[in-house]
């Protein structure tokens, strides 16, 4: 049974969030503006770490909203998924880390010209190379048996 | 050993000889985890130890290259809550893999052994990797009686000791074994006393909580594994990096105590509105965790959020420090009986101060003499 | 001793024995007072002791315009320093929780960042009081040693409330622990030296005004 079930369909928790708590929201855009410039200007790359501040509930959401939605709209399939969006503002991109059950264990933002974890790594990419030659071996030798 | 302060301190190569001497990354990858794969997980690594996010880069290298530590769990007086806590989060999580990424060798709730086999496996990971170990601790040591607690017939203050000598590191997670905790509550029956006041020659990571928030265990246990050492520690032996501040400070609901917006009950308007709990008893001006920021229950919310008080369980005697809803600023004590009590007595001693000075007063009246112009008059 | 042990013993026995000397002292205080009685007056009364005794509360509260004019500052910041004390102590949603569960009485508390500023302003007044009293030569020369401990003894628990709320340079637990401490020196100081004033004020007036009440005079 889910959790929610155990709950009448009418049950509402009666805490409303009627305001802004924290004001955590506003500093940090202007911490993305500032990393935004630095970018631009020293090719310097940031990462925030969203789940490192405190934040009221609400106000996650409330960052997301302000940073909207851009282009790019990347899922990446590595120890769960991963959603990697480009906001409205080109180079900010916000990461979402989930678990395989889709549990979040991570949000960024990160300022980049493009985020670190999309590039192809060294490790996979020799791992990569060497079961292309294997493949291309095994094929070869399969077309030799086939023509004699 | 020297809390790591810097990145210029990191040592990935931790010495031990556990899981046949495999490095967390060979044991990540032997999972079918790729690099990008990692790199997620140094990512949520760095978030769980608390470090800034361009500290990833050293992680992956240090966590590529460090063998998987041998851990020995030992559990005394507990009520395996922290077991609880720190398994029963979803799995696959970061907690998990930090936990996969150890060699668990003894952990009596958890192992599949029983009996002499398991204590005959914690007795071969403790010699084979002798010195290098690390040792976690949950529950307090009664001194009062041995027998209160015993596993295999040993003493938990002997096994403790026997255990410590050869650890490298000692972790001391839940409040019973960070400071005794509910066993130590008074009149504390068992003589019940923390880690750290048995083992004096050695630094324990003390790790409260009634539970500790998981991701508190492995972002201790990460940081051994990625560092090689202990992380800077505050006055009561706990990581800085999720004890540094107090619930208070981090506390969404901070700007109402500022504006002195209480909650007065459970179910009033304030209560409704989300306003500070302070007047029904939130201990979080003096507690100090991280609830504030990582949250329980895979991060859903902490017991502000879900408009319970803090109980301030990561601090020492928080079973003894006042009801558990009476406000922080109130006294302890039966005051209004006490204030009772002393009117009554400052009303007897009053009156009896006030008979004395009136008899003082009389006597001095009756004896009083009068001065005759002899007195006055010189040469007499 | 860690900083949870300071509190719980501010918290616990400390607030005990300063509450028994505060009480059991001011009690004694009053009745000894109280019982040292009054002559008998034959004299036909020409006025009511208690309307004189009731004016001359107010009446002394009111600096009369001489006095304003010689003592600006002293009555200025007298009175500025004692009604931020009343607010600061009786209308800070915390300390209304303490008389609370002393008395069972309970009344609303103002907004905390208003008696955050009265202490400001409270603290302000205090040493302004004190830079005055060293530098006027009477006054000066009429203090003792315990008129300077007396005006610690009263700043001190202002600056640890006031650190204790913005949480300034100790741990939580030991902020609120000094606080606690510094006010439970200020009630075992009250009894025994010129901070008795707080009780026995309104009482010393209204004898003085019942005596001239009674002859018909106001004063």
């Amino acid at each position: 049974m889910n959790r929610g079930d155990a709950l009448p369909a009418n049950f509402d928790i009666p805490v409303r969030v009627t305001e802004e708590f924290t004001g955590n929201v506003t500093p940090l855009l202007h911490e993305v503006r500032h990393a935004l410039g630095a970018l631009l200007d020293k090719g310097e790359q940031t990462i925030i770490d969203l789940r490192s501040m405190p934040l009221a509930p609400g106000e996650e959401a409330h960052i997301e909203t302000a940073l909207g939605q851009g282009e790019v709209r990347v899922e990446l399939n590595a120890l769960g998924r991963s959603d990697i969006i480009e906001t409205q503002y080109p180079g900010v991109w916000l990461i979402t880390h989930s678990n395989t059950d889709g549990t979040i264990l991570g949000k960024y933002i990160e300022i980049a010209l493009i985020p670190d974890i999309l590039q192809a790594q060294e490790g996979d990419i020799q791992a990569g190379l060497e079961q292309l030659g294997d493949t291309l071996k095994t094929t070869s030798t399969e077309n030799d048996n086939g023509t004699s | 050993m020297e809390p790591v302060k810097s990145p210029m301190d990191l040592n990935p190569a931790v010495k031990s000889t556990g899981a046949q001497g495999e490095t967390v990354g060979e044991a990540l990858r032997r999972q079918g985890i790729s690099r990008r794969g990692f790199l997620k997980f140094c990512a949520t690594t760095a978030s769980l130890m608390a470090l800034p996010p361009t500290m990833i880069p050293r992680i992956a290298e240090a966590l590529e290259n460090a063998r998987r530590p041998s851990v020995i769990w030992l559990s005394f007086q507990e009520c395996t809550g922290c077991t609880e806590s720190l398994t029963r989060s979803h799995a696959p999580t970061i907690e998990g893999l930090i936990f996969d990424a150890i060699s668990l060798d003894y952990h009596h709730t958890l192992q599949a052994a029983a009996g002499d086999a398991a204590e005959a496996a914690r007795e071969e990971a403790m010699k084979e990797n002798y010195g290098n170990y690390v040792l976690v601790v949950d529950g307090s040591i009664p001194l009062g009686n041995p027998g209160y607690s015993t596993i295999a017939g040993v003493s938990n203050e002997d096994m403790l000791k026997e255990a410590a000598a050869g650890a490298a590191a000692i972790i001391a997670v839940g409040s019973c074994s960070a400071f005794g905790g509910l066993p130590n509550a008074d009149p504390n029956p068992t003589g019940a006393v923390s880690v750290q006041e048995i083992i004096t020659d050695k630094p324990v990571v003390n790790v409260p909580g009634c539970p500790p928030i998981p991701v508190v265990i492995t972002g201790v246990l990460a940081h051994f594994l990625t560092f090689g050492g202990l992380p800077e520690l505050d006055q009561l032996g706990r990581p800085v990096a999720f004890y540094g501040q107090s619930i208070h400070d981090r506390c969404y609901r901070r700007p109402f105590y500022d504006k002195g917006l209480f909650a007065e009950t459970f179910d009033d308007e304030g209560a409704r509105k989300g306003w500070c709990l302070y007047k029904l008893g939130c201990k979080g001006p003096t507690t100090y965790n991280a609830c504030a920021v990582t949250k329980w229950n895979d991060g859903t919310s902490f017991p502000i959020e879900a408009g319970h008080p803090c109980l301030g369980c990561s601090e020492p005697k928080f079973w003894d420090a006042g009801g558990f809803y009476e406000a922080l600023s109130t006294p302890t004590t039966d005051i209004a009986r006490t204030a009772v009590y002393a009117v009554a007595a400052g009303a007897a001693a009053g009156v009896a101060a006030g008979a004395l000075n009136k008899a003082n007063k009389k006597r001095a009246l009756s004896e009083h003499q009068t001065t005759t112009l002899d007195d006055l008059s010189p040469g007499t | 001793m860690t900083a949870t042990e300071w509190l719980l013993w501010a918290r616990g026995p400390a607030f005990e024995i300063a509450t028994v000397i505060l009480v059991m002292g001011i009690i004694v205080r009053l009745i000894e007072i109280l019982m040292l009685g009054r002559k008998e007056n034959l004299a036909a009364p020409k006025g009511s002791a208690t309307t004189g005794g009731l004016r001359t509360i107010v009446s002394r509260s009111v600096p009369d315009s001489g006095t304003f004019q010689r003592s600006t500052f002293t009555i200025v910041a007298g009175y500025i320093f004692h009604i931020g004390l009343f607010v600061v102590i009786f209308l800070l949603a915390p300390h209304i929780l303490v008389f609370s569960k002393l008395t069972g009485l309970s009344w609303p508390a103002l907004p905390t960042t208003i008696v955050d500023a009265f202490a400001v302003i409270t603290i302000l007044a205090l040493i302004a009081v004190l830079i005055n009293r060293l530098n006027n030569k009477v006054k000066r020369y009429l203090s003792g040693p315990m008129d300077y401990i007396v005006w610690a003894l009263t700043t001190l628990p202002l600056i640890t409330g006031y650190m204790a709320f913005h949480r300034i340079g100790f741990s939580g637990p030991m902020l609120i622990a000094l606080h606690i401490m510094s006010v439970e020196l200020l009630m075992i100081a009250i009894p025994f030296t010129k901070l008795s004033h707080a009780f026995t004020l309104f009482l010393a007036r209204f004898y003085n005004g019942a005596v001239t009440g009674i002859k018909g005079v106001q004063s």
